[in-house]
């Protein structure tokens, strides 16, 4: 049988050392979170082409149907699209992972060590922004060659202001996770609640200017549509406009208020 | 090791509800003691634990585990404390390897000594094949020293174990305590653990702490709880137009109560059972009382619990359907 030793040095690094900086503790959490997605890369590509199934399905409709109002930039307004909505369906559906780990009991476990709470949440929701960094390279990679037009810059922008905002949607999914633990199919009703009107809304799929103008006013509320649109002018090249301003506006104010309802409920989550 | 004073925790259901889970429970515990809290389902003890290892506050009251109180430094009581919940530690999509490498950087070691602990635990516990399979992929026993090994990964003196064996066959729930008591044994660990199973608590703790409607009703060794509260019980089988004679005889050995006489069978409890027996038996026959069949019945945990609470713990844990408060 092995003896069990930890050297008085590990041990003094158990117990004695200074409290860790909350970006320890963020890096950790987000590597334990990332390791799954890297020990099973069939997943992980798996995930990463779904973004392109639904911009071949869809794309083609959306140019048809418009009877080409877009004429050739139907691949110009819609791969902002595929983005924003990659980032939309990947981080409010996120909570989900927690609520199993809240069943498990892995959750309770991460509560017990020394971990901070806040890490505990800002870690699981910038994870997120990993493989949608992924999915962004893939579909414009493989767009660019055909109908997309790259700007670099702007590009780059775009997806720095689309993780800041999926950081804060994320932030919300775990807030509604803890919110819901102990009827754990609420999670989902009221997911899809929020979600399909705020897609709708935001002019994602379809525009919105041949709606009625009740829906006009709608997405006026709607953070979504002004990301959208930002994502639009930014893919397009265009980085100082009004438009984007909004855009960074609705993301930082929703990372700002997600961020800070999901540590609260992050802190009250052993309860 | 651990000491709470008054410690209590209320549950806020709605406004006109509040569940009183722990109600004042006082208790000290020694390093290098082996301690079982017995109850119910319901009874508070997990409540208890929870405040103990910090994960909630507790209402009133104060706890200091293992030196450090747990409303004002619960980070250093988290650094200082192993605990295994009643649900699996490990994340079900993980690696068992990865998992144990992951809680090592967090308790503070660099990758390198993680990784050597990681190895050290996993042979320890007989998990090193299955340190590349999924969480998900291992059997419910193999789990469960998963999650032993993730609460010694730091090398507390102080571990908790809630419901450790529960929904272990009872293979596995002997192999478990194998490995726990083993632990125990190289770490000088002090163990507190929660348990409804009463022969767990008799056979592998040393004081049992019996607790019921958030409070702590006693606190001793089992087999001094057993003497003193519950007692042997002596069964005599004697021809029925001698009851009256023996019933007399046996009324006066020493601590002798509830003698009860039913159709040809007399029943008797008393504080020393295997001592009393022949001494009734000789009384007996020098009363020309023949004696057909004697029996020593030793009491368990639910006789104890039975005398405590007039309800017995087996019954109690059946009607509960819900999880412990």
């Amino acid at each position: 049988m092995t003896t069990l030793t930890l050297s008085p040095v590990d041990l003094a690094a158990t117990q004695d050392q200074p409290r860790r900086s909350l970006v320890r503790d963020i890096q950790i959490v987000m590597t334990r979170e990332l390791k799954p997605v890297l020990r099973d890369p069939f997943s992980l590509l798996f995930g990463m082409i779904q973004p392109l199934v639904f911009l071949v399905l869809f794309g083609p409709l959306l140019s048809g149907s418009m009877r080409g109002a877009f004429g050739d930039g139907v691949w110009q307004w819609f791969v902002p699209s595929i983005l924003v909505m990659t980032t939309l369906f990947g981080t409010s559906t996120t909570g989900a992972n927690l609520l199993f780990e809240f069943q498990t009991g892995a959750h309770e476990r991460m509560l017990v060590t020394p971990l901070s709470r806040s890490s505990l949440l800002i870690g699981r929701a910038l994870k997120e922004m990993v493989p949608l960094f992924g999915q962004a390279v893939i579909v414009i990679a493989v767009m660019t060659p055909f109908a997309f037009d790259l700007h670099l810059g702007g590009a780059v922008v775009g997806m720095a202001l689309l993780a800041v905002f999926g950081i804060g949607l994320g932030a919300f999914s775990y807030a509604l996770a803890i919110a819901v633990r102990k009827q754990d199919w609420m999670f989902w009703v009221v997911q899809q609640t929020f979600l399909f009107p705020v897609m709708i809304l935001s002019g994602m799929l379809l525009p919105l200017e041949t709606g009625p103008g009740w829906m006009k006013v709608a997405a006026k509320f709607d953070p979504l549509s002004y990301v959208v649109d930002a994502e639009r002018a930014l893919f397009s090249g265009d980085v100082l406009t009004t438009a984007v301003l909004w855009g960074w506006v609705a993301a930082i104010v929703t990372a700002a208020l997600g961020l800070t309802v999901g540590i609260r409920s992050m802190l009250r989550s052993a309860g | 090791m651990i000491s709470t004073r008054q410690l209590t925790r209320d549950f806020v259901v709605s406004r006109t509800e509040t569940v009183h889970a722990v109600r004042g429970i006082s208790l000290d515990v020694e390093p290098g003691e082996l301690v079982a809290v017995l109850g119910p389902n319901g009874a508070g003890k997990t409540t208890t634990l929870r405040m103990l290892t910090t994960l909630i506050t507790p209402t009133s009251g104060t706890a200091t585990v293992a030196g450090y109180d747990v409303t004002a430094d619960p980070s250093q009581v988290r650094r200082r404390i192993g605990y295994v919940g009643q649900g699996n530690g490990a994340g079900h999509n993980q690696r068992a390897g990865d998992e144990l490498v992951g809680q090592g950087v967090i308790y503070g070691l660099d990758r390198r000594a993680a990784k050597r602990r990681t190895g050290e635990l996993l042979e320890a516990l007989e998990l090193t094949e299955l340190a590349g399979r999924k969480v998900s992929e291992l059997s419910g026993g193999q789990r469960r020293r998963l999650d032993v090994a993730m609460g010694l990964v730091h090398a507390p003196k102080l571990l908790f174990l809630d419901e450790p064996s529960t929904g272990l066959d009872p293979q596995n729930r002997a192999n478990l305590w194998d490995h726990i008591l083993r632990m125990r044994e190289q770490y000088s660990m002090t163990i507190v653990l929660t348990t409804h199973y009463l022969d767990e608590a008799d056979s592998m703790a040393e004081r049992v702490v019996v607790v019921d409607h958030g409070e702590l009703i006693a606190d001793d060794t089992a087999n001094a709880l057993k003497a003193k509260l519950a007692g042997d019980r002596l069964a005599i089988t004697v021809a029925p137009s001698n009851l009256s004679k023996l019933s007399e005889l046996a009324g006066k050995l020493p601590g002798a109560r509830e003698v009860i006489a039913t159709g040809d069978e007399l029943s008797v409890r008393v504080a020393d059972g295997p001592a009393a027996l022949p001494e009734l038996i000789t009384a007996a026959q020098q009363s020309g009382v023949p004696i057909a069949a004697a029996q020593v019945h030793r009491p368990t945990l639910d006789d104890v619990f039975l005398n405590l609470t007039g309800r017995s713990l087996r019954e109690t844990a059946a009607a509960t359907n819900g999880k412990a408060a």
